[in-house]
């Protein structure tokens, strides 16, 4: 928990996240029009999506399915009898004038995420409710200087809106809540959770109390978020500007902001006198969505291994910590090729190369672990060379190295390069043997009870091997040697 | 013999397989009969190449034996259904010059059969309205008139919002009509023109690609000259859709079946608060008649009551507006039908609306606009949709203890252009019968029974369960049979 220090006290943050997640189906939420993102502007556009008079809204089973399925994996309450509302509003890229949504029943009830924080302790953020609604169309307004042109391909594309209760205290709670929620999505498959192609979006609710006083503040709402990082600045500059203003005897008022990229500020976008009366209604053209046991049994049977639980698996099979247990689950793919590494091997060992040295790659190519330039097969068979001590931990980096820039395999490089361990006792005591014969006076010294130089004894023995050394034997010996 | 025109479908329908006549004579009738009652403007659009071309098919299908149901049958299109390819306006400046690229399921159903589309018929803007006087191109005249000499040359209503089918079917035009039905805009014209007109259980018909008005109580029907042709015509129409959410997938029945059965045993009821003070006194004289006769066709009448009907018609005028104004808001200038240009976007709406609306329309956005804004939606939708569930629940109690009800379809007969069209709550009066229905999602149907002294049609409502439409042309059938109401418009072509 963070708090800002103000010039009158601590203050703390009150956050609550709307996140608007599109769902993974081939169609639209009431069309049969496909949703693929890139298509030419106003290429999937059906004339219910374009809403042409005398067209009717017929949903979509499978948004419904992947409704629920998101539902269970927030282990949330699953309403079996939902409704949809008509939210009227006039603009150019909302063809029927309203957006078909779910206003007072949801899909989705109460359910809740634990937050994996980067101390390795959880903390669990409730969930409110998850409704199904449409996506509007898109305005582009620099495509002509004095018209505006409507793409209508994103119109009607369902949407899941995820809203979150006010659980959150700092910027860092946000983003490991998104990043949390994002995970889970991709596990389930039900929205792939990409925050830059908009087919994750994010809405922040921000208000600011005093430290230890548990009544709300008045928020002012963030719109236009579209990224982790950005999520967690427009927190921090929004709640230094409330601050601020509650400082210097201000009240905030209610609003909507908007997050600006370019300047990292939120501004004013319209005071809630000038909000929309949406006239909610419930929509005459659909019947009330009535879930039947046994399709949300089905789903729920099909439920894959969530972030969560893979996590306990990891610390309990594998002997993780929990923070690398983690770490590896936030991807599916991660924690799978986690998973490969291990398989037979020493669990620690496999998390290891692949938190630190994997990622670490990766990060410097810019790549994710989908585009790994090493497979799960290679980089195992690198941590077997180091397990049956043909290769040292050391010597091992310089070949993953090699094995990143060239694709070969860790056996090859150790053989071509020579770089075999060398374990052979006799060979390791003639080389200790020149050295001590080489440096006669240190000897003397460390007998004389400078002990720091058997580091330097050890050090000329491996530089004398070019690192390839037994690294554990070279230890033995010295010490035998000079006792 | 009988003109062409003035045959039933099931007379047209026996000709055209005896050989009498073929499809394209019998379509070269209507268009002749709509050539010389084009000063009626039952049609916003004429489509009299389309129809000749569907007749030579359809005569083609017959002589290779592949008639369909309604094969050969030339029929009127109200402008509410979207045809493909041909210009559907709803009767409304903002849809002047749209084409759908699409066709309704139940018009498509209905050229699935056979039939002939002669045209796309007048009614109310957006079907708002219970005189065809709201109609951006011009109202549909009623080919009745009162018999004083003095009264011929008084124009009356034919009834609305499906004034253009009720026109072209009393006049003789078309041998049937589609219509739809929200508030009464079926059986009302029906009942004015002297026509029988059925609107059937909500989720009978696909609503797909009919344009809205009020999308939880819009229902298409058909509207024809005997009990037995709209029948035919509602067995073409009726089915399940996908496609419409609020279809219902059960079987439909032949209702030919229904139009023999006797009505021995049938219990009718007569609701008490159907019998208004002031009420025309024709009008609660054949009410007292035609139960006499179903009574003496061996059914059993019964007093029932329904003691909501009241509230019904402030209620469907909070629900239907407020569905209308969010239907309606699609109709921004931006992607099909009229655009005015304006400074910025909110100007262009408001050119666009203001000019492409006519003043019924704009009426009913506001008011739908208000009962559903932010401090209002409790007193009036919410409560208005409570006071739905008693109305519905009125129904199913009275449906104890009858199997149809019996009543009247409106207050009193035809009245002229200028009568009662400016003031709005009048007009709203004329469908204190027939909201009822439709606020329960029930089936009724109107049929002509007598004249009034003026000479004006009178007709009937016989209201029955929800999808049990085959009852309801029971009794209808009885009941036409007795009144056997065989009287024409002065003026048909």
């Amino acid at each position: 928990m963070a708090y800002i220090q103000g010039t009158s006290g601590e203050w703390e943050m009150v956050i609550g996240l709307e996140v608007h997640a599109q769902v993974i189906s081939n169609a639209k939420l009431f069309s049969g029009a496909s949703t693929t993102f890139g298509a030419a502007p106003n290429a999937q556009v059906s004339f219910v999506d374009a809403a042409f008079p005398g067209m009717l809204p017929v949903i979509n089973e499978t948004c419904v399915e992947q409704a629920v399925r998101t539902g269970l994996g927030l282990k949330a309450q699953i309403n079996k009898v939902s409704v949809f509302d008509r939210k009227n509003y006039f603009y150019a890229d909302l063809p029927a004038g309203y957006q078909i949504s779910q206003y007072t029943q949801p899909i989705v009830g109460k359910g809740e995420i634990l937050l994996d924080l980067a101390d390795g302790t959880t903390r669990t953020v409730g969930i409110t409710r998850l409704h199904l609604e449409q996506d509007a169309g898109k305005s582009l307004h620099d495509q002509s200087p004095n018209e505006t042109y409507v793409d209508l391909n994103r119109s009607g594309v369902a949407l899941m809106e995820i809203v979150s209760e006010p659980d959150m205290r700092s910027g860092e709670e946000a983003g490991a809540y998104l990043k949390k929620l994002r995970a889970i999505l991709r596990y389930l498959g039900t929205c792939d959770g990409n925050m830059e192609e908009g087919s994750m979006r994010c809405d922040v609710n921000l208000s600011m109390r005093r430290k230890g006083d548990d009544t709300f503040g008045t928020r002012c709402e963030i719109k236009n978020v579209n990224s982790i990082r950005f999520v967690q600045q427009a927190i921090d500059y929004e709640a230094h500007r409330q601050v601020e203003v509650l400082e210097s005897g201000g009240v905030i008022v209610q609003e909507t902001r908007l997050w600006d990229t370019g300047k990292g500020i939120t501004r004013s976008m319209r005071s809630k006198e000038d909000a929309h009366d949406y006239r909610y209604f419930p929509d005459p053209d659909l019947l009330p969505l009535v879930l039947d046991d046994a399709m949300i049994e089905r789903v729920k049977n099909t439920l894959p291994e969530l972030p969560d639980e893979k996590k306990a698996r990891f610390i309990q099979d594998y002997g993780l910590k929990p923070y690398d247990a983690s770490v590896l689950v936030a991807e599916k793919t991660s924690a799978a090729f986690f998973e490969a590494v291990a398989k037979g091997r020493d669990g620690k060992l496999a998390a290891n190369w692949v938190t630190v040295e994997l990622f670490g790659a990766l990060n410097k190519l810019g790549k994710t672990i989908d585009e790994s330039p090493l497979s799960a097969d290679a980089l195992g068979g690198l941590i077997d060379l180091i397990t049956d001590e043909t290769i040292s931990g050391r010597i091992a980096k310089d070949v993953f190295e090699e094995m990143v820039a060239t694709g070969k395999a860790a056996k090859d490089i150790v053989e071509e390069k020579g770089l075999k361990q060398i374990t052979d006792t006799s060979a390791i005591e003639k080389t200790i043997d020149d050295i001590l014969a080489a440096n006669a006076d240190k000897v003397a010294e460390y007998k004389g009870g400078k002990e720091k130089l058997f580091g330097f004894f050890v050090g000329q023995a491996m530089k004398a091997t070019g690192g390839k050394a037994n690294p554990g034997m070279v230890n033995q010996l010295l010490k035998k040697k000079l006792s | 013999m009988t003109k062409l025109t003035d045959l039933t479908i099931a007379q047209a329908l026996e000709g055209l397989a005896a050989k009498e006549f073929s499809a394209v004579e019998l379509t070269e009738a209507h268009i002749a009969a709509m050539d010389k009652a084009r000063s009626l403007n039952a049609f916003i659009t004429e489509t009299p190449d389309l129809a000749r071309e569907q007749a030579k098919a359809s005569d083609a299908r017959r002589a290779a034996g592949e008639a369909k149901d309604l094969d050969g049958i030339p029929l009127g299109m109200k402008d509410l259904y979207c045809t493909k390819g041909v210009r559907t306006t709803a009767a409304s400046k903002i849809l002047e010059n749209f084409v759908p690229p699409y066709e309704s399921t139940v018009s498509q159903k209905l050229a699935d059969a056979g039939s002939v589309m002669l045209g796309k018929t007048t009614l109310d803007e957006f079907a708002m309205g219970s005189s065809g006087g709201t109609s951006a191109f011009g109202p549909a005249i009623s080919p009745w008139s009162g018999p004083n000499p003095a009264e011929a040359e008084r124009k009356l209503i034919p009834g609305g919002s499906s004034s253009g089918s009720s026109t072209a079917v009393s006049a003789r035009l078309a041998m049937g009509a589609t219509g739809t039905d929200t508030g009464g805009s079926i059986r009302q014209p029906a009942s004015i023109t002297g026509i029988v007109g059925m609107k059937p259980t909500y989720g009978r018909c696909s609503r797909w690609g009919i344009i809205a008005f009020a999308s939880s109580l819009d229902q298409a029907g058909p509207m024809a000259r005997s009990v037995s042709d709209t029948a035919l015509m509602l067995r073409v129409m009726a089915g399940f859709d996908r496609k419409d959410s609020t279809s219902v997938d059960i079987s439909v029945p032949n209702y030919m079946d229904a139009l023999t059965k006797s009505v021995k045993g049938l219990k009718v009821g007569i609701p008490r608060e159907y019998r208004l003070d002031g009420m025309n006194k024709d009008t609660e004289k054949l009410w007292d008649q035609s139960a006499a006769m179903l009574r003496d066709a061996g059914a059993e009448v019964v007093d029932i009551s329904l003691p909501h009907t009241k509230y019904a018609l402030p209620v469907y005028y909070i629900i239907a507006p407020a569905e209308a104004s969010s239907n309606l808001a699609r109709y921004d200038g931006v992607r099909f039908g009229l655009r005015e240009t304006g400074e910025t976007l909110d100007a262009m709406y408001e050119a666009t609306r203001s000019e492409g609306f006519g003043k019924e329309v704009q009426r009913r956005i506001l008011i739908g606009t208000y009962v559903l804004s932010a401090g209002y939606y409790d007193a009036y939708y919410r409560k208005a949709q409570r006071v739905r569930r008693l109305i519905r629940n009125d129904f199913l109690e009275a449906f104890r203890s009858c199997d149809v009800i019996l009543a009247p379809a409106t207050p009193g007969t035809a009245f002229a252009f200028g009568e009662k069209t400016g003031d709005p709550v009048q007009m709203y009066l004329e469908d204190v019968f027939t909201v009822t229905l439709n606020l329960a999602g029930l089936p009724g149907l109107c049929l002509p029974v007598g004249l009034s002294q003026e000479g004006l049609p009178i007709g009937m409502q016989l209201i029955g369960r929800a999808f049990d439409e085959s009852t309801l042309f029971t009794a209808a059938s009885a009941l036409e049979r007795a009144a056997a109401f065989s009287h024409k418009p002065p003026f048909t072509a």
